[in-house]
């Protein structure tokens, strides 16, 4: 039986009438129309739904909705830089070319600001450990890559 | 997917639902394990048990004599991260930093990646080989179990009608033991292992003073690889040694042949890593 829970999306409060096995990604994606968050796999291993749970990385994918009661999740649509345009990680996939199909670039992009959050000061091979969990089938990891690096460098630069 | 899903309050009241629902039930924690194994169509619960909402089951801490506890429900990214292990266990946090990729290790737990019993259990390995067990509660109270014998076959353990895991005891290291997992598998850490050895090695001068091998992928559970041990136990080491041990434990492995490789590849593989590992654990 369908039951109302109030979830936190991207600073907003919503309120959403699910079942118990509906995985965040099916919430965000048909309750909210959130379909920024994308679902590659479905088995935790591609990384497209990856959004930010307390400010860590989750597999939207393999949460359970309910599990996200009383927490505050960011999506894609949730980021944004200081004044109100694109966050610079959005910035630097654009300047670096770093989208080709862009069915994995909402999950790189959280998966990626997860990391910084927690430090800019990363070595290419620390970035690329960090993104093992997000796969991009046009192959297009050098330019993430460069991506992400060039805004860890200009964040750590406080620019 | 379709269940329904319980969200006790207390462990009397987990208990007593896992009790009363039997197999129709299972334990949700992060539940990256469990959703997978539903929508892969490999059990059907009709009753999820949500244990998150119950106290005091997260936590890393040493006692005075140096035992390590750990909750059940603590995360295998609070294990990577945490420095008191980093600098005392060493071997547990690797073997944490080696399973899944960032998002599912801030999510999976260690009591999860204990019950689900995968063969190929990240954690399993370095924490047989350091000796640890569980502590379970069930309707007759708590009991603990070698971790050893909580495995009994793929998916398969031994808590028994309504038990619950609670809690990882690992005994404190002795002084000069050195420990190392390592881990074979394609996609870098993010794939489950192939082949995983962790290796617990006390050398004395070249004598090897105290050892303990478990491997993981390599049988129906995570085993010891206790023909190799005995070959290097109380001897002085040398090449050869260490090459009839690893050969040993290639031959006690009883792996199987599945998509991600065939049981020769997987013989021959804890014969490299079982020597790798024990000179990585001689040097380090």
């Amino acid at each position: 039986m369908k039951q109302g829970i109030t979830l936190k999306v991207n600073g907003i409060v919503e309120e959403v009438y699910i079942e118990p096995w509906w995985t965040l990604s099916r919430v965000l994606r048909e309750e909210l129309g959130l379909v920024g968050t994308k679902e590659g796999c479905g088995n935790g291993f591609c990384g497209s739904c990856t959004v930010l749970i307390d400010g860590k990385a989750v597999k939207s994918c393999l949460y359970l909705a309910m599990k996200a009661r009383g927490k505050a999740i960011m999506t894609i649509e949730g980021l944004q830089g200081k004044d109100g345009g694109l966050h610079p990680l959005q910035e630097a996939f654009v300047e670096h070319f770093a989208v080709q199909c862009g069915y994995c670039t909402a999950g790189m992009i959280m998966a990626a600001k997860a990391m910084l959050d927690e430090g800019t000061d990363r070595s290419e091979e620390e970035l690329r450990i960090g993104l093992g969990g997000n796969v991009c089938r046009c192959t297009g990891y050098a330019k993430i890559v460069e991506a992400i690096s060039a805004c860890a460098k200009e964040m750590g630069e406080g620019r | 997917m379709r269940f329904k899903y319980l969200e006790p309050q207390t462990i009397d009241e987990a208990v007593s639902l896992l009790f009363t629902y039997q197999d129709r039930a299972k334990v949700i924690a992060g539940g990256t394990d469990l959703l997978n194994q539903i929508r892969l169509k490999r059990t059907k619960p009709e009753y999820v048990v949500d244990i998150c909402y119950l106290p005091d089951l997260e936590y890393i801490k040493y006692d005075a004599a140096g035992q390590l506890s750990i909750g059940a429900l603590t995360t295998i990214r609070s294990l990577e991260l945490s420095k008191e292990l980093k600098g005392r266990h060493p071997v547990l946090a690797q073997a944490a930093s080696l399973l899944g990729s960032m998002a599912i290790r801030n999510v999976g737990t260690l009591g999860g990646n204990l019950c689900h019993a995968s063969p190929s259990a990240e954690t399993a390995p370095a924490l047989i080989a350091l000796g640890a067990g569980v502590k379970v509660v069930g309707p007759a109270g708590e009991r603990t179990v070698e971790l050893e014998k909580f495995f009994t076959g793929p998916g398969q353990t031994a808590l028994q009608r309504g038990e619950l895991l609670l809690e990882i005891q690992v005994p404190p290291l002795p002084p000069g033991t050195k420990g190392v997992y390592l881990k074979h598998s394609s996609r870098g850490t993010v794939n489950p292992a192939l082949v995983g050895v962790a290796a617990i090695v006390a050398m004395d001068g070249k004598r090897c003073r105290e050892i303990k091998l478990a491997l993981g992928a390599v049988a129906s559970t995570p085993m010891r690889a206790k023909k190799a041990e005995e070959i290097l136990r109380g001897e002085e080491i040398d090449d050869a040694l260490v090459e009839k041990a690893a050969q040993a434990a290639s031959d006690e492995s009883r792996p199987i042949t599945d998509v991600r490789a065939s049981a020769d590849y997987r013989k021959e593989m804890v014969k490299v890593f079982t020597r790798y590992a024990f000179r990585n654990a001689i040097v380090h």
